[in-house]
């Protein structure tokens, strides 16, 4: 009679560890046999007992998200172990603001382009200095940009603890 | 009447060595950048990451970015408490998507430059001759 019991391969974290893969593994869902260096990096950064404790932490639905987002984190500092993914992090803020300038600038010259427009439309009323017009702001509309509101981005995070560029760049993403 | 010989309890311990109950020697790897008076912060990075994982970290890295070394660490564990599921990935993606908001709109203001200094009158700019150009 053939055998029905079907051989699952240990996940990567238990060949890591060198344990049984035991049903009901919490690593084994997001730790394929095939992807060994994922679990070798999480492992090595925050270390199998603390990644089981934030996982039994999480609702089922979150765990895969978790595991993603450690294993880039974990990849991050390996490459880069002064600075991790907070190098990234940090050059994505320097775009943001150099954005940001680059288009508060166009903007205060379509301002004055439209100023410019205004005056030269308007007949000026005999003896009479014309005066700027004070140009309202609007809500921004999809597709038309005229202006925006200064820089209103909130950052929902802590500022970061240093203030000149990190080394480690960050344009990998 | 005092005792002779007798050394006096050494009452600085970093912080690290006070949270995981030991004796803080004087090469003590975390000592210059976990002080006594920040329990919080070696509590953080040690329940993200672990106090082994940490001195092996700061143990690969030169001296003189030791510092850089913990503040990121720092960094990642408070936001990794704060955003189980995400951590500072989270942080990545808003940003990444704040630049490409901007860069979009970056290229419709200077679309608009373009046609304005071609002799278009702005106020007669609508998104229908922005994607025409």
């Amino acid at each position: 009679m053939a055998s029905s019991s079907s051989y699952t391969s240990p996940c990567a974290a238990c060949k890591f560890l060198r344990r049984k893969c035991m049903p009901g593994c919490i690593f084994a869902p997001y730790f394929p046999p095939e992807e060994p260096q994922k679990f070798a990096n999480v492992h090595k950064i925050f270390g199998a007992s603390n990644v089981t404790k934030l996982l039994n932490e999480l609702l089922p639905h979150q765990r895969e998200d978790a595991v993603s987002s450690l294993a880039y984190e974990a990849e991050a500092r390996v490459r880069d172990p002064v600075y991790g993914c907070v190098g990234a992090i940090t050059f994505l803020q320097r775009q943001v603001e150099r954005l940001q300038k680059e288009l508060d600038s166009a903007n205060s010259d379509l301002i004055r382009y439209a100023c410019n427009d205004i005056q030269s439309s308007l007949p000026a009323p005999p003896g009479v200095n014309l005066v700027h017009p004070t140009v309202p702001t609007r809500q921004r509309h999809e597709g038309e940009i005229f202006y925006q509101t200064p820089s209103s981005f909130q950052f929902p995070y802590s500022p970061l603890p240093w203030n000149e560029s990190p080394s480690g760049g960050g344009g990998n993403i | 009447m005092m005792k002779g010989g007798h050394e006096p309890r050494s009452s600085g311990s970093c912080a690290a060595c006070k949270f995981l109950k030991r004796r803080c020697s004087p090469t003590c790897l975390f000592a210059p950048y976990f002080r006594s008076d920040e329990p919080k912060k070696f509590a953080k990075v040690h329940k993200v990451f672990g106090a082994s994982n940490v001195s092996k970290i700061l143990a690969e890295v030169a001296e003189e970015h030791r510092h850089d070394t913990v503040n990121s660490l720092v960094y990642e564990a408070e936001a990794r408490l704060s955003d189980p599921v995400y951590g500072c990935i989270g942080a990545i993606a808003i940003l990444q998507r704040k630049m490409v908001e901007l860069q979009q709109d970056l290229d419709v203001a200077r679309t608009r430059l373009a046609l304005c200094a071609a002799g278009v009158s702005p106020l007669s700019l609508s998104s229908r001759m922005i994607s025409f150009w």
